[in-house]
C-alpha cells in the first residue's frame, strides 16, 4: 500500500504517495517530476542530490520520503525566486562554473545553504563547506569563485 | 521494506522488541540507507527514532549535558555552551562526513554502527561519556567504551536502542581533544583517531586524564596506560614522549590501502602527543 504524504516543497504545499523505501530523491524525480535535483551516486558521497531538509542541507538519497512528513524541502527548483535568476546562478553563469552540470544543482543548494548561514565566507569556508559536492569537469576554482562573488553581489558590494 | 514512526522510547521499544521485527533502528540514516541500498543489509524495515523528544534534545542542567542519540553533528555544533564545555566531542561528531551528512548523521548512530573508525567514539570515551540504553528488559547505563564489542557488533540486546549520552560538566582546568588522520583534508574514513581528556591543578600538573584510540584495532580502544603517563606530571617534554610511546604500543592496527600496520602504531603515538597538547591548552585557558 502506498503512503501518503504532506510536505511543503519549494513553498508549496505538495501531497504524494510513495513506498515506504522509497528515497526523497525517487520521489522528487520520478513522482513529482522536479528532475531539477540531480542522482549521482546514490550513497551521500556526491552530493548531486543535495536539498535543505527543514533548514539543514542533506543528501536526498539519504532520506526516505516519508520522513519529509510535515517538513519542508527545499531543492534547486526553488532558488530562482519568481523567475530571476539568483545570484548564485547568474555567477555560476557568467564565469562559466560549469561543464556537464550533473553537478551544479547540488552546488547551488549547498552554497546557498552556506551564503543563509554566512554571507562573507572566506575561500577556505567555501571549500570546506563544499567538500561534499563533487565535480568531475571544472576543477573547482571557477565554482569557489562563483560563490564568492555571489556572496560579495548578496552583501550589496558588486553592481 | 517498512517504514514506521516511534513517537516515544517505549514505542519504539515495543516495536523493535516484537521478535523476529526485521526492522532496524534510524536515527540519521547516513549509514544505514547507504547499507540498505548496497545490499549489505536487507531489513524488513526501518523505526524512525527522529521524533522521540529525548533522542532529538540536547538537554544542559547543573549536572551536565544529556544529548539525544540522533541529534546530528550540525546541531552539536551550533550548541554554544557544549561547544565550550567539551570542545574535543564536537569537533569529531564534526569531522564526519560532509556538510550534508552532517544534516543527518547522529553520535548515536556512529556508535551503533559500530565502526573500529568511528570519529566520535574515541572522543566520547575520552570525555568520560556514559550512554542511556533502553529496551525491552528496561533502561541501563553503559561507559561508551563498554557499547563496542567487534566491528559492526555492540553490546545492545535485540530491541534495545541508545536513546542518550550523558556528559558532566567539565571540572575545573580541564580540557579534550580529538585528532584523526585521513590521507586528506576532508571526506575521508580515519586511519588513526585519537581522544584525549585531561585536567590540570593550578600548577599546570595533569591530575587525571583519558586516552582512547580509533581505527587501530577492532574496536576504540581506552588506553589507561597512556593516561597514566600524563598524571602527576606536566603535560610537556618527556611526559608527552612518554604518552606517545604508551600510546603506541597500545595500538594493533591492519595493513590496508589506508595505511600501514607500521605507519599507524607510528602516527597514533604522534596525534597522542598534539591531542594531549591542545587538550591541556584547552585546560589552561
Amino acid at each position: 500500500m502506498k503512503r501518503h504524504v504532506s510536505a511543503i516543497i519549494d513553498d508549496e504545499p505538495l501531497e504524494f504517495l510513495c513506498d515506504d523505501g522509497q528515497t526523497l530523491l525517487d520521489v522528487l524525480r520520478d513522482v513529482l517530476h522536479k528532475t531539477g535535483t540531480k542522482e549521482g551516486c546514490g550513497t551521500g558521497d556526491c552530493g548531486a542530490c543535495s536539498v535543505q531538509l527543514n533548514g539543514r542541507l542533506v543528501c536526498a538519497c539519504l532520506v526516505l520520503a516519508a520522513e519529509a512528513e510535515g517538513a519542508r524541502v527545499d531543492t534547486v527548483e526553488g532558488i530562482a525566486a519568481e523567475g530571476e535568476l539568483h545570484p548564485l546562478q547568474r555567477r555560476f553563469l557568467e564565469q562559466a562554473a560549469l561543464q556537464c552540470g550533473v553537478c551544479t544543482p547540488g552546488f547551488l543548494v549547498a552554497a546557498k545553504a552556506l551564503l543563509e548561514r554566512n554571507n562573507d565566507p572566506s575561500e577556505e569556508e567555501v571549500r570546506y563547506w563544499l567538500a561534499g559536492n563533487l565535480c568531475r569537469c571544472t576543477g573547482y576554482d571557477k565554482i569557489v569563485r562563483s560563490v564568492l562573488d555571489a556572496a560579495a553581489d548578496l552583501r550589496g558590494e558588486t553592481a | 521494506m517498512r517504514y514506521e514512526v516511534a513517537n516515544t522510547v517505549e514505542e519504539a521499544v515495543a516495536i523493535l522488541g516484537q521478535a523476529e521485527s526485521g526492522l532496524y533502528p534510524l536515527a540519521g540514516g547516513t549509514d544505514l540507507l547507504a547499507q540498505i541500498r548496497s545490499g549489505r543489509v536487507a531489513p524488513d524495515g526501518v523505526v524512525d527514532l527522529k521524533r522521540i523528544p529525548e533522542l532529538r534534545e540536547i538537554v544542559a542542567d547543573d549536572a551536565g549535558y544529556r544529548i539525544g542519540a540522533a541529534v546530528s553533528g550540525a546541531e552539536l555544533g551550533e550548541h554554544h555552551d557544549l561547544v565550550a564545555d567539551w570542545p574535543g566531542v564536537v569537533e569529531a561528531a564534526e569531522l564526519i562526513g560532509s556538510t550534508q551528512i552532517q544534516g543527518r548523521a547522529s553520535m548515536g548512530g556512529n556508535l551503533c554502527n559500530a565502526s573500529p573508525a568511528a570519529d566520535s567514539v574515541p572522543a566520547l570515551i575520552a570525555a568520560g561519556a556514559l550512554c542511556s540504553i533502553v529496551g525491552p528488559g528496561g533502561r541501563r547505563e553503559v561507559a561508551v567504551e563498554d557499547v563496542v564489542t567487534g566491528p559492526g557488533k555492540t553490546c545492545l540486546a535485540p530491541g534495545e536502542i541508545v536513546a542518550h549520552f550523558s556528559l558532566s560538566r567539565p571540572q575545573p582546568r580541564s580540557g579534550d581533544a580529538y585528532l584523526r588522520l585521513i590521507p586528506r583534508s576532508e571526506m575521508d574514513i580515519a586511519v588513526v583517531g585519537v581522544g584525549v581528556g585531561l585536567t590540570l591543578d593550578a600548577d599546570g600538573v595533569c591530575i587525571a586524564c583519558r586516552v582512547a584510540l580509533g581505527a587501530v584495532a577492532p574496536t576504540p580502544l581506552v588506553v589507561p596506560d597512556a593516561a597514566a603517563t600524563l598524571v602527576g606530571r606536566s603535560v610537556s617534554g618527556a611526559a608527552l614522549d612518554d604518552l606517545a610511546t604508551a600510546a603506541s604500543a597500545a595500538a594493533q592496527p591492519i595493513d590496508d590501502m589506508r595505511g600501514t600496520r607500521e605507519y599507524r602504531v607510528h602516527v597514533t603515538g604522534v596525534l597522542a602527543r598534539r591531542a594531549a597538547m591542545i587538550a591541556a591548552e584547552r585546560a589552561g585557558s
